[in-house]
C-alpha cells in the first residue's frame, strides 16, 4: 500500500490530497494540529484548523491569516481524500488529523494527552491503520498524578509563600499550560493572580473562545493593593534570571512541567519547586491511546522515538520512527524546552 | 519514616542554615533515640555495606515494573540516579507501613547482609510495596549507598548540641570518636559523665590560609615556622601499647600505614600526636598521588609497602598519659613532643623541623619550599593553645601558591581534532547557599593515567549531554590552583580565576567537603600576588637557566 503521509523537506505531506500537516515551511495548504509555535508557522497560503482553536491561532498567526475552520468530527474532502479533526486533549483547539483515502486510514496525533484538562475537550482515540504518535514522555518513569493532587500541592505552596511574605512565581508555557494552571487553581487561591504579558494575550484568546478562567491582572498594570507579596505570578520559563522578576521582591520559583518528574532536572535548573503537570501523555497514556486506535503500524515522532518504537515492536506492532524536524516545543518567540 | 522524609525535604530544599538547624533540632528532640542515631549516621556520610549487587537491584526493579531490562536501563540513563529511577518506575503498593527509620534500616536493610539473592529480592520487593513514595526514595538511597544531603558535620554538631543542651565542643569531640548507631548514641554524645572512647582522636585544629601581609603578624620571634607538607593530616593515638591512626575525615587508617603504627607503639607513653603522613623515599618526599596508593584498600599489598615508604612528621602533642596538653602554649607542647618522640625518631617518625629566621629569611625559605618537597610554610603562634576546628589567628598556612580551592567536577567537554572523543575541558564548582556554582574551567594538571580514569567515569556518568558537553554527577573533588581571583560581571559566579589548573584529585573528599564560595571571595586580591622567583641557583640542573627559557 502506498504511503498516505510521508515526510518531505516542507513537512508531513499527503500527496493524494496535496496538503501538509503542521509544515515547517510555507506551503499552499496546511492542516494545523494546534497553536504551539513548532506546529503552527506563518506564511502558508491557506490553513485548516479546528474551530475551537481559532482565537488562539489568530493570536499566533495574525488577524488576517487565511484560516478555514471545521468542527471536530466534520469531514473535508480534498482530491478524494477525507480529512477530519478530532480532539487531542493537548491545549484548546488541539486536534488529531484523520486522513482517509481509498479505505486506508491514517491518524497524525499532533501533541496529545489523555488526562483531564478543564480548558479543552478530552482526547478521543480514533481507529486507524497507521497512527503517527508523539512520544515526548515515552519512558516508564513518566506517570502523572491526578490533577487534584497537583492542584493542592500548588495551593499549599502558594499559601506558604503568602505566609512568608513572598511572591509565588509559577513558570509554565504561556499557551495552554498557563491557562490550565489558572483553571486548576480557580478562585481558591489565597491572593491575586498576576500574568506576564505573553501569558495574558493567550488567556485573552481562551476567554474569547468561551473558556471560563479566574480573574487575573497583567503585571504591567502595576502592583496590586497591598503589594506583590502573596500573589501568584504566572509567566513563561524564559523570564527566569531576567530583570523582569526583580520588581516582585522575594520570590519562590516553581516550574510546572512534565520534566519536573525527575529531581535532577528540577535541581539543575535552580527551581525552588517543581510541579509535575504536563500537556503530553505519560507512558501509560501513550500505550493506552495506541492500543485504542487499533493501529497495526505506529510511527513515533517528537521525543522518545527509539524507545517507543522498540517497545511496541517487541509487543508485535509494526513500529518505527517518523523522521521529522520537530525536536521539541517552542512557545512563540521564547526559546523553551519542550513542556 | 515520615519524620525522616520531612527532615530530608527541609535539608534538601532549604538554602538557609538556620532553617536546616531548626529542622534537625526538632527531629533529634522528637524522634525515638534510635532514629536520631541512624539519622546522624547517614547524615554524616557514613554508609552500611549491604552486599547487594547493583545489577540485581536493576533486574528486580525491571521485573517488578513489568518492563524489559533495556527499558529500565534507558530510564536509568534519563534519570541518572538508581534510587530515583526505581521510585519512578516500580508501581507503588496499596498499603504502606508506618514504621520509623530504625525499623526500615534494622528490619529491612541490615538483613540484606549475607542473605542469598532470593532473600534479598524478597526484602526489596516487599519494601518497595510497603513504603510511601518519599520514604521509598530515601530507603532506596540508603540501599544504593547514594544518600547525600547538604549538611556539614558542623551543622550536625550544632543541632545535636542544641537538642541536648550540651556544649558544642563535647558533642564535636564525641562525634569524632568511634561510635555505632543505637538508642544510646544521643546520650553518649551529650552526657558529661560518659567518656568518649579513649582511642578516639581530638578535634583537629585547622590552619587558615594567610592573606594578610606577613609583617602584620607582629614580631617574628612570636611565631614558630615549619614546612607545610603535602600529605595526610593524622592524629596518632597510642593507648595501652596499641596505636590508632586517624585521618582528618575521622577515618581509622592504621592498616594503611602499618610501619608508622609499629613505631607509635614503641613510644614510652600513651599519647595523642598530631602530624602529617607523607610518602618518603631516600630522604625525598614523594608527590601526593604516590601516597594515595596507600589509601582506599583494606590490605596494602607488600609491593606498595615496599615501593612507597611512609613517614609521620610529628608536630604537636595533645595528650600524654591521660593529661590533656591542649591548653598549654605551643612552645611547651613542642618541648614535650621532642622529648617523647626523640627515642624512636627515624625513618618512620620524625619531628617536624623548625624553620629559623626573620620574616625576610622566612619569605626566602618559603620561596624554596619546593626544594624541600613542601607546599610552603606553616606559621604557628608560640603562645597558642591547640584549638578545635578552623579558628583564625594562631595557625596560618603560608603556601607558595596561596590560591588553592577544592572544587567539584560538574561538567566536561570533549576536545576537538586529535583530542576528539576525550574529555579534556572540565568545569568545576564550589558550594554557594547549598548549590554548586561553577567557578572555573581547567584542562591541565592530571597525569595520563588519571585522565584515562576520569574519562571512563565521565563516559559512564549517564547524565545529560548537549553536543560535546556532558554533565557529570557532582561527586569528584579536585584541588584547583590558580594565580588570583578578581570580580567579574561576565562570569555567572561573579568571580574570575586567573590561570586555573588541576593540582590534584582529592579522592579523599566527597562533594560535600568541597570549598564554599566565601572562601573564594576572601581571596579576591588583597595582597599583590607574589611571583615565584626562579633563579639559576635554585635550579642548578636547568639547562640554560638564568636566561629566558622561551628564547632558546
Ligand atoms: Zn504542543
Ligand atoms: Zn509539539
Amino acid at each position: 500500500m502506498a504511503e498516505l503521509l510521508r515526510v518531505t523537506t516542507e513537512g508531513l505531506y499527503c500527496e493524494a490530497g496535496d496538503f501538509f500537516i503542521d509544515p515547517w515551511r510555507p506551503v499552499a495548504r496546511a492542516v494545523i494540529t494546534h497553536g504551539h509555535a513548532d506546529h503552527a508557522r506563518g506564511g502558508c497560503a491557506s490553513y485548516l484548523a479546528s474551530v475551537d482553536g481559532l482565537p488562539v491561532l489568530r493570536a499566533r498567526l495574525g488577524a488576517d491569516a487565511p484560516i478555514s475552520t471545521v468542527a471536530y468530527g466534520e469531514t473535508v474532502q480534498l482530491n478524494g481524500v477525507h480529512i477530519s479533526l478530532h480532539p487531542a486533549g493537548h491545549i484548546l483547539g488541539s486536534a488529531q488529523v484523520r486522513v482517509e483515502h481509498k479505505g486506508d486510514v491514517w491518524v497524525a496525533s499532533g501533541d496529545y494527552k489523555n488526562g483531564s484538562d478543564p480548558t479543552c475537550l478530552a482526547m478521543e482515540p480514533v481507529r486507524c491503520r497507521v497512527f503517527i504518535s508523539e512520544s515526548t514522555f515515552g519512558l516508564p518513569i513518566y506517570r502523572w498524578n491526578h490533577d487534584d493532587i497537583v492542584r493542592s500541592e500548588i495551593l499549599d505552596w502558594w499559601t506558604e509563600c503568602k505566609n512568608t511574605g513572598r511572591v509565588a512565581l509559577l513558570l509554565g508555557y504561556s499557551l495552554g499550560k498557563a491557562q490550565r494552571l489558572l483553571a486548576m487553581v480557580g478562585h481558591d487561591g489565597p491572593g491575586p493572580i498576576v500574568e506576564h504579558a505573553a501569558v495574558a494575550s493567550m488567556t485573552k484568546a481562551y476567554r474569547e473562545a468561551g473558556v471560563a478562567l479566574p480573574q487575573t491582572r497583567v503585571a504591567g498594570e502595576g502592583m496590586p493593593e497591598g503589594g506583590w507579596a502573596g500573589s501568584l505570578v504566572l509567566a513563561p520559563p524564559s523570564v527566569q534570571g531576567t530583570p523582569w522578576i526583580r520588581k516582585f521582591g522575594e520570590i519562590s520559583t516553581a516550574f510546572a512541567s512534565g520534566w519536573m518528574q525527575v529531581r535532577g532536572a528540577r535541581r539543575r535548573q535552580g527551581f525552588d519547586r517543581g510541579f509535575v503537570v504536563s500537556d503530553h501523555a505519560d507512558w501509560p497514556g501513550l500505550l493506552e491511546v495506541i492500543a485504542a486506535t487499533g493501529a497495526e503500524r505506529v510511527l513515533a515522532t517528537h521525543g522518545q522515538v527509539a524507545v517507543l518504537s522498540r517497545y511496541l515492536s517487541e509487543k508485535g506492532i509494526d513500529a518505527g520512527p517518523l523522521a521529522t524536524r520537530w525536536s521539541g516545543e517552542t512557545d512563540g518567540t521564547e526559546s523553551e524546552p519542550a513542556p | 519514616m515520615k519524620a525522616f522524609s520531612t527532615l530530608y525535604r527541609t535539608l534538601d530544599g532549604s538554602k538557609r542554615t538556620n532553617q536546616k538547624i531548626a529542622a534537625l533540632v526538632a527531629y533529634f528532640r522528637d524522634c525515638p533515640p534510635a532514629d536520631a542515631a541512624w539519622a546522624i549516621h547517614f547524615l554524616s556520610g557514613r554508609r552500611i555495606k549491604l552486599g547487594v549487587r547493583r545489577a540485581d537491584i536493576k533486574a528486580w526493579a525491571a521485573q517488578e515494573a513489568d518492563i524489559p531490562q533495556w527499558l529500565f536501563d534507558e530510564s536509568y540513563n534519563a534519570v541518572g540516579d538508581l534510587a530515583e529511577t526505581i521510585n519512578l518506575i516500580v508501581p507503588a503498593g496499596k498499603e504502606t507501613l508506618g514504621h520509623g527509620l530504625t525499623w526500615w534500616i534494622e528490619e529491612r536493610l541490615m538483613p540484606l547482609v549475607g542473605a542469598t539473592p532470593d532473600q534479598q529480592r524478597c526484602l526489596l520487593v516487599e519494601s518497595w510495596k510497603q513504603l510511601d513514595p518519599s520514604g521509598r526514595f530515601l530507603w532506596n538511597k540508603l540501599l544504593t549507598g547514594a544518600f547525600r544531603v547538604g549538611v556539614s558535620r558542623g551543622l550536625i554538631t550544632r543541632a545535636v548540641s542544641e537538642a541536648l543542651s550540651a556544649p558544642m565542643a563535647r558533642v564535636e569531640e564525641r562525634l569524632m570518636g568511634p561510635w555505632v548507631p543505637g538508642p544510646g548514641l544521643l546520650a553518649q554524645l551529650g552526657d558529661a559523665a560518659s567518656a568518649a572512647d579513649p582511642a578516639s582522636p581530638r578535634p583537629f585544629f585547622l590552619a587558615s590560609p594567610l592573606q594578610d601581609k606577613i609583617t602584620d603578624l607582629g614580631p617574628c620571634n612570636e611565631w614558630q615556622a615549619e614546612w607545610k607538607w603535602d600529605g595526610i593530616r593524622c592524629q596518632a593515638v597510642r593507648r595501652g601499647r596499641r596505636a590508632y591512626l586517624w585521618s582528618r575525615g575521622e577515618e581509622l587508617v592504621t592498616e594503611q600505614f602499618p610501619e608508622i603504627a609499629r613505631q607509635v607503639e614503641r613510644l614510652c607513653h600513651d599519647c595523642i600526636i598530631d602530624g602529617e603522613i607523607v610518602a618518603r623515599r631516600d630522604g625525598s618526599i614523594l608527590p601526593f598521588h604516590e601516597l594515595q596508593k596507600r589509601l582506599g584498600r583494606s590490605v596494602v599489598p607488600k609491593r606498595i609497602l615496599r615501593e612507597i615508604p611512609v613517614a609521620l612528621i610529628a608536630y604537636d602533642l595533645l595528650e600524654q598519659d591521660g593529661t590533656d596538653f591542649r591548653d598549654l602554649p605551643l612552645s611547651q607542647r613542642r618541648g614535650h613532643l621532642e622529648e617523647l618522640v626523640r627515642p624512636v625518631a627515624g625513618d618512620q617518625i620524625m619531628i617536624s623541623p623548625i624553620v629559623e629566621g626573620d620574616w625576610s629569611e622566612l619569605e626566602f625559605q618559603r620561596s624554596q619550599a619546593a626544594q624541600n618537597f613542601a607546599e610552603g610554610l606553616m606559621l604557628k603562634r608560640k603562645t597558642s593553645p591547640y584549638r578545635s576546628g578552623r579558628v583564625r589567628g594562631d595557625w596560618w598556612k603560608w603556601k607558595v601558591d596561596p590560591y588553592v580551592i577544592d572544587a567539584v567536577l560538574v561538567q566536561s567537554r570533549r576536545g576537538s581534532g586529535r583530542r576528539a572523543g576525550v574529555f579534556t575541558d572540565h568545569t568545576f564548582a564550589v558550594w554557594k547557599n547549598g548549590v554548586l556554582v561553577p567557578v572555573a574551567s581547567a584542562y591541565s594538571g592530571l597525569t595520563d593515567a588519571e585522565m584515562k580514569e576520569l574519562n571512563a567515569i565521565i563516559k559512564n556518568s549517564g547524565l545529560e549531554q548537549f553536543g560535546p558537553v556532558r554533565t557529570v554527577k557532582p561527586e569528584h573533588v579536585f584541588e584547583l590552583a590558580f594565580e588570583g581571583v578578581s570580580r567579574s560581571a561576565r562570569h555567572r559566579s561573579g568571580v574570575a580565576l586567573r590561570f586555573p589548573r588541576i593540582s590534584r584529585w582529592r579522592r579523599d573528599k566527597v562533594a560535600a567537603e568541597a570549598d564554599h564560595f566565601p572562601a573564594l571571595e576572601a581571596m579576591i586580591t588583597k595582597t599583590p600576588i607574589i611571583k615565584r622567583e626562579i633563579t639559576g641557583e635554585l635550579f642548578p640542573d636547568w639547562p640554560g637557566c638564568g636566561t629566558d627559557p622561551t628564547n632558546q
